[in-house]
C-alpha cells in the first residue's frame, strides 16, 4: 500500500496551510530527509521533508493550493517494489479514523470527540467547497495516529487529537503530547485571535468545562465567518396575523394517525423561505474566489440547539415539499439532533439557514453566516403591537426578521429582493399553497 | 600515521561505546573508538555474558539432578568446574571477536589504549591516547562520548586477594566450588553468583544490608525469591552487615552484624558484590566543567556533560547500570550529534531489568511502592505459575507475574516477574509500554496457547477482576 504523505503542522495551533511548491514530481525517487515541498502559513514558509524513502506515486494536492487542512493527504509515496498499479483502487484512509476510533473501548463515552459523528452547523460543506478557500475543517477527517494511552487521556481531558501535533515516531501522538496539551489551547486554533494580557482566574473561581470537538468546530468556523465574511444586515417587520390564522385552521383540520401533523410558525417560515429562494435564486449561493456557486436545489438548514451545541439539520428540496411533510421531517431531524444521532449528510450541504429565537421572546437579532452559505435569516418573536393600517391605529402581530448577508456573493439589492418576497409570502400565507 | 582527526571519538568499547560508534558510523561519521582492555566491555567479557554461560551450566546440572521428575535416568551426575569456566571464557572470546568484526565492518577506527581528554583545539576536542605509559596518538574530534563504564566497589578491609576474597572477575574464573560461601550483597550480581555456586553445591550465605534481597525489585518479588531460595537451602540474612573479615590460610572468619548482634562465622570463600563505582579517574576530567557526583559523571537528559561536545553514557553516567541502557544511550547520543530529528530523551521507566538466578527475575517500569510514592492510584494484577498449563508441563510451577496499571488512564506502569524463562517474557510488556497500550489492547491481544506468556494476559485480566484460570 502506498505511504501517505500528510500535510504537516508547523505549529501546535496550525489547522491549515498553503501548499506553495512541490520540489519533486511524480515518479521522482526520494529518501528520508529530502525536501519535497514548501508550505506556507500566515507566519512562515517551511520545507517539508520526506520521512520515508520511495517514489512519488501521486501528487494529490497540487502546488499553489491554499488552505490545505493539516494531516490531509498531499501525496502518495510508493515503497520499494510497488509500482503505479498500487495506486489503483487506492482509497485514502479518510474516515479510517472512525473505524479505528471505534475500536477504542471507550467509544460510547467518547462519541462527542469522535470525528464524523457530530459536526455542528458551522461545518456545512457542500461538495463544491472542497477545492475552495473556504475549505472546511473536515468533520470526517483523516486518520489520526495516536497511541491508545494518548487517545484515552485525550478523551478524559476533552482534547481534540486533530489539534495536537504528535512527537512520536512518524508524528504519532503519544502520552507526552496530550499530557502537555491543554483543552483551551486547541480553541485558539483560529490563529488570528490571541488573548494576550488576560490574567487567568485563580483556581476555584472558575469551573472548567472542557471543549468538545463540536464546541471547537463551532468556535473556529463562526470566528472565521465573522472575521472573513463581510456581513451586512437587512431587517423587515412581517405582520403574521393571517399566517397564525391559517396555521390554526390547518392544525384544526389535521387528521389523526396517518398523515397527522402539527404545524409550527417555523415550519411555515421554512416554506416561505423556500418559495422566496425560488423567486430570488441569487440569495441561494456560495462565494468562492473563482466563482459564485448558485445552488440548483433549495436545501434549507434549520438551526437546532442541542445540549452539546448548535447543529443545523437540512430540509432538502423544501420548495417541493408540503407544509405537513416539512413539519414532520424537521421534528424528526431535531429529535435525533438532540440525541446526537444525525448522519453527516443530514447536516452538511444546505444553501441557506434559518435561526429562530422567537420562542425565547427575542424581538430581533443578527445571526452569523453559516459558511459557506451566503445568507442566514434570524427570526424574532411574533408580538402583538400597535400598527397603522390604512391610516388607522390597529393591533397586529408583528415578527421581525433580520437577514445576514455575505456581500461578496449577494449584494444589498438582491438581499432586499429576497426579503421582500419572503415578507409578501408570509403576509399572504395563501401563497404557501401554490 | 593513520588519520587522527575524527567526527567523533568514543572512549570505551563496552555495550555503550561500541554501539554508539557503530550507530555514528551508520550516520556517516568518521569514528574513532579507544578501548584499553576488551572490546565488548565488562558486559561481554566479565559480566552479563560469561555469567549467563556459567548459569546455563548450573541450570542443566540442576535439571540433570532432577531427571527423575521427568521420568529420566541420569546416574553419576557431576561437573568439571574447569570445563564449565572454559566454556564461559570461550563464549566471551567468541563475542569479543564479533564486536571487533562489527567495528571493522562499519569502518570504525579502533585504538588499543587509554584515552584522556586533553583540552581543545579551536572548536575541536583533543584526546590523548597512550598505552603502557607511551603516547599512542593525539586525536581530535568535535564530539567525544565518554563510555568508560564502572567497576566493583571495593569494601575496605575486603580487598580482593584472588584467593579467598573474590569480586566478580574472580568469581567468574573460580578455582573451586567453595564448601561454604559468603556472598556480600544481594543485587543482581550477588544473587546470580549465589545461585550458581549454591546449585553446584556450595553451602551459601547471602548477607544484605537492607531488609530484603534484590532491593531494586518489587517487594513482592523480593519476598517470593527469598522464600524460594530459603526453601532450596540457601541462607539469607537481611538487615545485616559484614563488619570484618579475618583471613586465615584457607578460610576466612566473617563478623556478621544483625540488629546490633555480631556473630563470627567461618567461610571458605567470600564474594563481594556491594555495588559499583564509575570509572572517572585518569580520563582527563580534571580542570574541565564536567561534574562528577559519587563516582558518576553528571549529565542532562541528553547525556551532555558540562563541556560542550562531551557526552557520557552507560554505567559511568549513572544508574541503572545495565548494558541495554548504555547501548540505547549510545544510539541516542550518536543520533543527537548527527542532528537526527524527532529525538526524545530516554524514558528510564521503560528500561527492563533481568536477573538470572533460579528462579529468574525480570521487571520493567515502576514497582508498586514507587507507583504509590508518586501518588498514583493503581490497579494491581497477579497470576501464579501454578495456574499455567505450560509451566506445569515444564515442571516449573513456581513463579508469579504481577502487573501495575494506572487506575485513571489504564497505562501499564510496571510489570514484575519471577519464575522460569521470565527474562524472555518481559519484553512483551516492554513493547506494550513503549507503544503506550492500555489494558484494553493487552486484553484484546490473543496470546498463544500453551505458553508461559499466557500468564502475562491473565495477570492483566486479574488487575481488572477478569482473570480466567485462577
Amino acid at each position: 500500500m502506498p505511504i501517505e504523505i500528510l500535510m504537516p503542522a508547523l505549529s501546535p495551533t496550525m489547522t491549515e496551510g498553503n501548499l506553495a511548491t512541490w520540489s519533486v514530481s511524480e515518479g521522482d525517487t526520494v529518501s528520508a530527509g529530502d525536501v519535497i515541498a514548501e508550505i506556507e502559513t500566515d507566519k512562515a514558509t517551511m520545507e517539508v521533508e520526506a520521512v520515508d524513502e520511495g517514489t512519488i506515486g501521486k501528487i494529490v494536492v497540487p502546488a499553489g493550493t491554499s488552505a490545505v487542512a493539516v494531516n490531509s493527504v498531499i501525496a502518495l509515496l510508493l515503497e520499494e517494489g510497488e509500482d503505479a498499479s498500487a495506486l489503483e483502487g487506492y482509497t485514502s484512509s479518510n474516515g479510517g479514523a472512525d473505524s479505528s476510533a471505534s475500536n477504542d473501548a471507550k467509544t460510547e463515552e467518547a462519541s462527542d470527540v469522535e470525528p464524523g459523528k457530530s459536526a455542528p452547523a458551522a461545518s456545512n460543506a457542500p461538495k463544491p467547497a472542497a477545492s475552495t478557500t473556504s475549505a472546511p475543517v473536515s468533520p470526517s477527517g483523516e486518520r489520526v495516529f495516536a497511541s491508545p494511552l494518548a487517545r484515552r487521556i485525550a478523551t478524559d481531558k476533552g482534547l481534540d487529537l486533530k489539534a495536537i501535533s504528535g512527537t512520536g515516531p512518524h508524528g504519532r501522538i503519544v502520552k507526552r503530547d496530550v499530557e502537555n496539551a491543554k483543552p483551551s489551547a486547541a480553541s485558539a486554533s483560529g490563529g488570528a485571535v490571541a488573548t494576550p494580557g488576560f490574567a487567568l482566574p485563580e483556581s476555584g473561581s472558575v469551573t472548567e468545562i472542557p471543549n468538545s470537538t463540536m464546541r471547537k468546530v463551532i468556535a473556529t468556523r463562526l470566528q472565521e465567518a465573522k472575521q472573513t465574511i463581510p456581513h451586512f444586515y437587512l431587517s423587515v417587520d412581517c405582520r403574521i396575523d393571517a399566517l397564525l390564522d391559517m396555521r390554526k385552521t390547518l392544525n384544526a383540520a389535521a387528521p389523526e394517525g396517518d398523515g397527522a401533523y402539527k404545524l409550527s410558525v417555523n415550519d411555515l417560515i421554512i416554506k416561505a423561505v423556500a418559495k422566496g429562494l425560488v423567486e430570488v435564486p441569487a440569495a441561494n449561493a456560495m462565494w468562492t474566489d473563482e466563482a459564485i456557486h448558485q445552488f440548483n436545489t433549495v436545501d434549507i438548514s434549520v438551526a437546532v440547539a442541542t445540549p452539546s451545541g448548535l447543529i443545523t439539520p437540512i430540509i432538502r428540496h423544501a420548495d417541493h415539499k408540503g407544509l405537513a411533510a416539512i413539519s414532520n421531517e424537521i421534528k424528526e431531524l431535531a429529535g435525533r439532533a438532540k440525541d446526537g444521532k444525525l448522519m453527516p449528510e443530514e447536516y452538511t450541504g444546505g444553501g441557506f439557514t434559518i435561526s429562530n429565537l422567537g420562542m425565547f421572546g427575542v424581538k430581533d437579532f443578527a445571526a452569523i453566516i453559516n459558511p459557506p452559505q451566503s445568507c442566514i435569516l434570524a427570526v424574532g418573536a411574533g408580538e402583538q403591537q400597535p400598527i397603522v393600517v390604512d391610516g388607522q391605529l390597529a393591533v397586529g402581530t408583528v415578527m421581525t426578521c433580520t437577514l445576514s448577508v455575505d456581500h461578496r456573493s449577494v449584494d444589498g439589492a438582491v438581499g432586499a429582493q429576497f426579503l421582500a418576497a419572503f415578507k409578501r409570502i408570509i403576509e399572504n400565507p395563501a401563497l404557501l399553497a401554490l | 600515521m593513520a588519520d587522527t582527526n575524527f567526527d567523533l571519538i568514543v572512549v570505551g568499547g563496552g555495550p555503550g561505546g561500541y554501539v554508539a560508534a557503530i550507530r555514528a558510523a551508520q550516520l556517516k561519521m568518521n569514528v574513532a573508538l579507544v578501548e584499553a582492555n576488551h572490546l565488548g566491555g565488562i558486559c561481554l567479557n566479565w559480566g552479563c555474558i560469561p555469567t549467563k554461560a556459567l548459569l546455563r551450566s548450573s541450570e542443566i546440572y540442576h535439571n540433570m539432578q532432577h531427571a527423575k521428575n521427568y521420568g529420566l535416568t541420569a546416574d553419576g551426575v557431576g561437573y568439571d568446574l574447569k570445563a564449565i569456566v572454559d566454556r564461559s571464557r570461550k563464549v566471551s572470546a567468541q563475542l569479543n571477536g564479533g564486536v571487533g568484526h562489527l567495528l571493522k565492518k562499519n569502518k570504525v577506527t579502533v585504538f588499543d589504549g587509554y584515552a584522556k581528554l586533553d583540552g581543545q583545539a579551536g572548536d575541536k576536542r583533543k584526546v590523548h591516547v597512550e598505552k603502557d605509559g607511551k603516547k599512542l596518538a593525539d586525536l581530535t574530534a568535535k564530539n567525544v562520548i565518554l563510555a568508560t563504564g564502572a567497576r566493583a566497589r571495593v569494601l575496605p578491609g575486603m580487598e580482593p586477594d584472588g584467593k579467598l576474597i573474590w569480586y566478580y572477575k574472580d568469581a567468574l574464573v573460580p578455582d573451586t566450588v567453595p564448601e561454604r560461601l559468603l556472598v556480600i550483597g544481594s543485587g543482581a550480581i550477588g544473587i546470580e553468583f549465589a545461585s550458581f555456586f549454591h546449585t553446584l553445591g556450595s553451602k551459601t550465605t547471602v548477607v544484605e544490608m537492607v531488609d530484603r534481597i534484590v532491593p531494586a525489585e518489587d517487594a513482592e518479588i523480593s519476598a517470593f525469591l527469598q522464600k524460594s531460595l530459603a526453601k532450596d537451602g540457601m541462607e539469607i540474612i537481611t538487615s545485616a552487615g559484614v563488619k570484618e573479615i579475618k583471613q586465615g590460610k584457607t578460610t576466612v572468619k566473617a563478623s556478621i552484624e544483625v540488629k546490633g548482634k555480631v556473630e563470627e562465622r567461618e567461610f571458605d570463600r567470600v564474594i563481594v558484590a556491594a555495588g559499583i563505582v564509575g570509572n572517572v579517574e585518569n580520563i582527563g576530567l580534571e580542570g574541565t566543567k564536567i561534574k562528577v557526583d559519587r563516582t558518576h559523571i553528571v549529565t542532562n537528559e541528553w547525556l551532555e556533560t558540562g563541556e560542550p561536545g562531551v557526552y557520557a553514557i552507560g554505567d559511568v553516567a549513572g544508574a541503572p547500570w545495565l548494558a541495554h541502557k548504555a547501548s540505547h544511550e549510545g544510539v541516542l547520543v550518536a543520533e543527537k550529534i548527527a542532528g537526527t530529528k524527532g529525538l526524545h530523551p530516554m524514558v528510564k521507566d521503560r528500561i527492563p531489568g533481568c536477573t538470572y538466578c533460579r528462579p529468574q527475575i525480570a521487571s520493567v517500569g515502576l514497582t508498586e511502592a514507587e507507583a504509590k510514592d508518586r501518588g498514583l492510584k493503581i490497579k494491581v494484577g497477579r497470576f501464579p505459575f501454578q495456574g499455567n498449563g505450560k509451566a506445569i508441563a515444564l515442571g516449573e510451577p513456581e513463579g508469579l507475574i504481577k502487573v501495575i496499571f494506572d487506575d485513571k488512564t489504564g497505562e501499564l506502569l510496571g510489570a514484575h516477574m519471577i519464575g522460569a524463562e521470565v527474562t524472555e517474557l518481559i519484553q512483551g510488556y516492554g513493547i506494550a509500554m513503549e507503544l503506550e497500550t492500555t489494558e484494553a489492547e493487552l486484553m484484546h491481544t490473543v496470546f498463544a496457547h500453551p505458553t508461559l506468556s499466557e500468564m502475562m494476559h491473565e495477570s492483566v485480566l486479574d488487575a481488572f477482576g477478569r482473570v480466567i484460570h485462577f
